[in-house]
């Protein structure tokens, strides 16, 4: 089963210079383990310390923040769109 | 690089960030690239919420970033930059935006509140090394 994932340009160049990219997979957990497989060098971008998602990247499923959904055991139709956004973050402090 | 701002993206940006005071102010800048590298030029300045809702931080709202991403991408375009106000310090990228900038070939903006008339200024931000660039403000 196939879904679509978007790649945000600052990735790009660990995933063979792709902005999207189709991958098999039934959760979000599954899919980056298929993209990790695919192009390890995502990995430190998409992963924490703790197994979790990556506190600097946001993923939606569709229009949907996967925070507010199962996280990474989020589950997945076919023809879903999987966007993965850098956190943009910064400030005077 | 130089950063061309159209004169009506200009006040966007300068309004969006009296908009937001006392907090900071955030947005997102749209742009061709070639070779994955931004041009110069902006098609969208795309205010933000600043989902930190903070005087001293900013954070792009998520979903600001998702709209951008696909707006963007049915214009042939990327997202190019951020802007961001520093409503008491100066136009200069803080500790905090070096450690937390996220994409070396993009166009970093601060406008300064500090002084009476704000001040906008652009940087690329790459491997912890700040570089100006000349802003041009562009009649539409």
């Amino acid at each position: 089963m196939a879904v679509d994932v978007k790649i945000p340009t600052v990735l790009r160049a660990q995933a063979d210079g792709q902005a999207s990219i189709s991958v098999d997979g039934e959760t979000v957990g599954l899919v980056f383990d298929q993209l990790i497989t695919k192009f390890p060098g995502l990995r430190p971008n998409l992963i924490g310390d703790d197994g979790g998602m990556h506190k600097f990247v946001n993923v939606y499923v569709n229009d949907d923040d996967i925070r507010f959904l199962d996280k990474l055991d989020t589950k997945l139709e076919a023809g879903d769109t999987v966007t993965i956004l850098p956190a943009v973050a910064g400030g005077a402090l | 690089m130089e950063l061309r701002l159209t004169d009506t993206q200009y006040r966007v940006i300068i309004g969006n960030c009296y908009d937001g005071l006392p907090n900071e102010s955030c947005g997102l800048l749209v742009g061709p690239t070639v070779d994955g590298v931004p041009t110069g030029v902006v098609t969208e300045a795309r205010p933000a919420v600043n989902a930190d809702a903070s005087a001293r931080t900013y954070s792009v709202a998520s979903k600001d970033m998702l709209r951008a991403m696909r707006s963007a991408e049915e214009h042939s375009c990327e997202i190019v930059g951020v802007w961001h106000s520093h409503t008491h310090t100066d136009p200069f990228p803080s500790p905090t935006d070096v450690r937390t900038s996220v994409d070396p070939s993009w166009m970093y903006v601060i406008v300064s509140l500090k002084h009476g008339a704000p001040m906008l200024r652009a940087y690329n931000i790459a491997n912890d090394t700040i570089t100006e660039l000349s802003v041009a403000i562009v009649r539409d």
